[in-house]
């Protein structure tokens, strides 16, 4: 039930708790609330749960999974 | 799809599983929260890439599994009302009440209707203006602010047909019981992260302190998972006990303002009790005083009838990491998706329904 997926933000209407977005995923779009994420602008990513936009994904943090694996096996080569 | 496929790929998942497998010197007991992250390790095999020393056991984070009993009932004598439509996620249908569920009251003739948001309830209710319209309002912090968007709007609205029977519950205070039951076997906690994406994780730093258990905050996918077991098992190895991110692409510390401020408008925290794990305080939401009129167990003057939990449901063992679903009996045989005897086995995060669907023949070998 707390299933959250991401999708890009294509386009936004209205203002304040009506401010709605079309958000693709994959090959579907859906109207998504931005009621929770107000901030949220036209091509990126946001992560919607019951058709409410939660969050904003951070592409530079959506990096960082990737970038630990690399530091930990750099450091695992040099320990052995 | 993006940010979904990069954190399925099967050469960097097994490169995390290698890394924990060369840090970790003795057996560690981790479990993770939510029912979705049990759902993705039982589905892509993530404990089968773990090291034997680290054991992960599920949680109780199923809302549709840890909803009690007496609210299934007046859920039950609510959808069989000529008066009312009942509005539930899809989940809910087929859990066991004392007697019955929705499905069959929906079979003999009662409006039940399964709902994608809270707030398709909301136009449900204008478009029904001579009924009732109640919402079944099932989830964690996740859900929750979309349940109090949906409240707000009736009332800023004028729509009076509109209600909710409120069975929201919160993480933190099911965390405790669990690190706080007798003979608790959990060392570490991969934390909720679509939970934390609303509410952040400086509410867990105290548990983590008073229990000294590390509390990852961790995602969905594989990688995620695996990258929190990581995290996990490090902190243990180095005795610390500390509360990290592992998902941030989604996760701030303090979380998400807008959805906080309107829930402490909308709502309170009560007493709850839990299915399989009795009442835990302050481990509930209710409406706030300015917003009761909306309470359908006040509208309808319900109360809790006597129930019963159905025998052979082991789901208070499964929910709190203290029995594997293929450990109980019932599994597979008495007990499945289309008969479940608990809600574990019925709902989407239900372990019962992840062992059922992902490794039935494997999980009935090891009974």
């Amino acid at each position: 039930m707390c299933l959250a997926v991401p999708g890009c933000v294509v386009s936004i209407a209205g203002q304040g708790d009506s401010r709605r977005a079309v958000v693709r995923f994959g090959g579907i779009e859906r109207s998504v609330s931005l009621a929770f994420v107000p901030e949220a602008v036209v091509g990126e990513y946001v992560l919607v749960h019951v058709g409410f936009a939660l969050s904003r994904i951070d592409e530079k943090d959506a990096l960082l999974v990737f970038e630990y694996l690399r530091e930990i096996d750099a450091l695992s080569q040099e320990l052995s | 799809m993006k940010y979904l496929d990069e954190y399925r790929d099967g050469t960097i998942a097994k490169a995390f599983a290698r890394q924990i497998e060369r840090i970790v010197t003795r057996p560690w007991t981790l479990m993770e929260v939510c029912g979705g992250q049990t759902h993705a390790i039982v589905r892509f095999g993530i404990d089968e890439l773990l090291p034997r020393q680290v054991s992960l056991v599920h949680g109780p984070g199923c809302p549709v599994c840890v909803t009690p009993v007496e609210l299934i009932d007046e859920a039950l004598a609510l959808a069989a009302r000529p008066d009312v439509i009942l509005c539930s996620f899809g989940d809910m249908l087929r859990v066991p009440g004392s007697a019955t569920d929705l499905f069959a009251v929906k079979a003999e003739g009662g409006d039940v209707r399964v709902l994608y948001s809270p707030t398709d309830a909301l136009e449900v209710a204008r478009a029904h203006p001579e009924k009732e319209v109640v919402f079944f309002a099932v989830g964690f912090e996740t859900t929750a602010p979309t349940t109090a968007m949906a409240v707000r709007r009736a009332r800023d609205e004028g729509v009076t047909n509109f209600s909710l029977l409120m069975a929201h519950v919160l993480v933190p205070p099911a965390m405790r019981a669990v690190l706080a039951a007798p003979g608790n076997t959990v060392q570490g906690f991969l934390a909720a992260g679509h939970v934390c994406t609303v509410m952040g994780y400086d509410e867990y730093v105290p548990l983590a302190r008073q229990y000294r258990v590390p509390i990852v905050v961790t995602g969905f996918e594989p990688v995620d998972i695996l990258q929190g077991v990581y995290m996990c098992v490090k902190q243990l190895e180095e005795g610390r006990a500390e509360v990290t991110n592992q998902y941030v692409r989604s996760v701030r510390r303090a979380g998400n303002a807008e959805a906080q401020r309107l829930m402490s408008e909308v709502f309170r925290v009560v007493p709850r009790r839990w299915r399989g794990l009795g009442e835990i305080a302050e481990s509930g939401l209710g409406l706030a005083e300015g917003y009761a009129s909306f309470d359908a167990e006040r509208r309808f003057g319900l109360h809790a009838p006597a129930t019963h939990e159905t025998a052979g449901c082991r789901a208070g063992e499964v929910l709190t990491g203290r029995l594997r679903p293929a450990g109980c009996p019932s599994f597979g045989a008495r007990c499945t998706p289309e008969h479940p005897l608990g809600a574990p086995m019925v709902s989407s995060e239900g372990a019962c329904a992840a062992y059922y669907r992902y490794r039935r023949g494997a999980a009935l070998q090891e009974v």
